[in-house]
């Protein structure tokens, strides 16, 4: 797994106190995660500091799943 | 009860005397106080009254730039805003039929939507910190309406109904959102009324006396202290009766 990835794990595992293994490529992060709305908005802002990296609000929107997050920070990172 | 050590308190329209009060109360608690205002020199007395924990931070609330950045400015100034209290406010009174879309957008501008944008500029640091307490000074005639006030009114009442949805979006995170409104209360504003129209203001009141700001204040600390966690959402009356809402 790369590194952007193994870091995206360590927020979405801290922040919504999940087991890393459910956080898997497809897991989305209301559906799967139990993150409310609120949850999502603090992720982003989780993701935007820790990559250093401004992230939209129409790219927010389109990120449901751990994947979308990893994909989305390794092409704006 | 009610202390405020360690917290940081961005207080705007800390040069009034309403704000002023605010300002002594949450400062008097412990708390590092940053003063936000148009007219810096009675901020600068202030801060030198309060001696330590007071920070001067000049802001024009009618200029947007201006109010997207107080927030940072406070945090940078005092490590962060764990406290915000919304008090500045302006009136551009007159009747309905009179007044002007320019009277009616000032009013809206400077009371209701710079109290959304600090509201929200505050927002991050509280929700990272998972504690925040925002008091915002709304005002008895928010509830009650009055005549020549219809953008005041307006304005005030708009605060309650934003505070309210505030508040029901960020309770999980341990931050309150609520309002304080007060009635009449002794500030250089009234002390323009003459005695007659103090005198007919009172017959409202069944209290039978104007308010002091300090009363407004102690609302306030209240609010804003941990022992208030459990109240969000509410509008805290400080009117001596005239409005038992």
């Amino acid at each position: 797994m790369s590194d952007i990835a193994d870091r995206v794990k360590k927020i979405v595992v801290e922040h919504l106190g999940v087991e890393a293994d459910k956080v898997t490529e497809n897991a989305s992060f209301i559906d799967d995660l139990g993150a409310d709305s609120l949850d999502t908005v603090e992720l982003v802002m989780a993701f935007e500091e820790e990559f250093g990296i401004e992230i939209p609000d129409d790219a927010a929107e389109t990120i449901q799943t751990f994947g979308d997050a990893v994909k989305f920070i390794t092409k704006a990172s | 009860m009610f202390d405020l050590t360690g917290k940081s308190a961005l207080i705007t329209g800390a040069s009034g005397g309403i704000g002023g009060a605010i300002a002594r109360a949450l400062h008097g608690a412990g708390a590092t106080v940053a003063l936000s205002g148009t007219r810096v020199a009675p901020l600068e007395e202030l801060a030198a009254e309060l001696g330590g924990r007071a920070h001067v931070i000049a802001c024009n609330l009618s200029v947007a730039e201006e109010v997207e950045v107080l927030p940072k400015k406070a945090a940078e100034a005092m490590g962060a805003v764990d406290i915000l209290v919304n008090n500045a406010g302006i009136t551009r009174d007159n009747l309905f039929m009179r007044m002007s879309d320019e009277e009616w957008q000032q009013v809206i501008d400077v009371n209701l939507t710079s109290t959304f944008r600090l509201c929200r500029g505050v927002l991050r640091g509280m929700m990272k910190a998972r504690w925040g307490r925002i008091v915002n000074i709304s005002s008895v005639v928010g509830a009650t309406g009055n005549p020549g006030q219809g953008n005041y009114a307006a304005s005030k009442a708009g605060m309650v109904g934003m505070s309210k949805s505030l508040a029901a979006e960020v309770a999980s995170r341990n931050i309150t959102v609520n309002c304080v409104a007060p009635g009449f209360i002794t500030t250089a504003m009234t002390d323009k009324l003459n005695d007659e129209q103090k005198a007919r203001i009172l017959t409202q009141v069944p209290a039978g006396r104007m308010g002091e700001a300090d009363e407004i204040g102690a609302a306030v600390l209240y609010l804003a202290s941990p022992e208030a966690g459990y109240v969000t959402g509410a509008v805290l009356h400080v009117n001596g009766g005239m409005a038992m809402i």
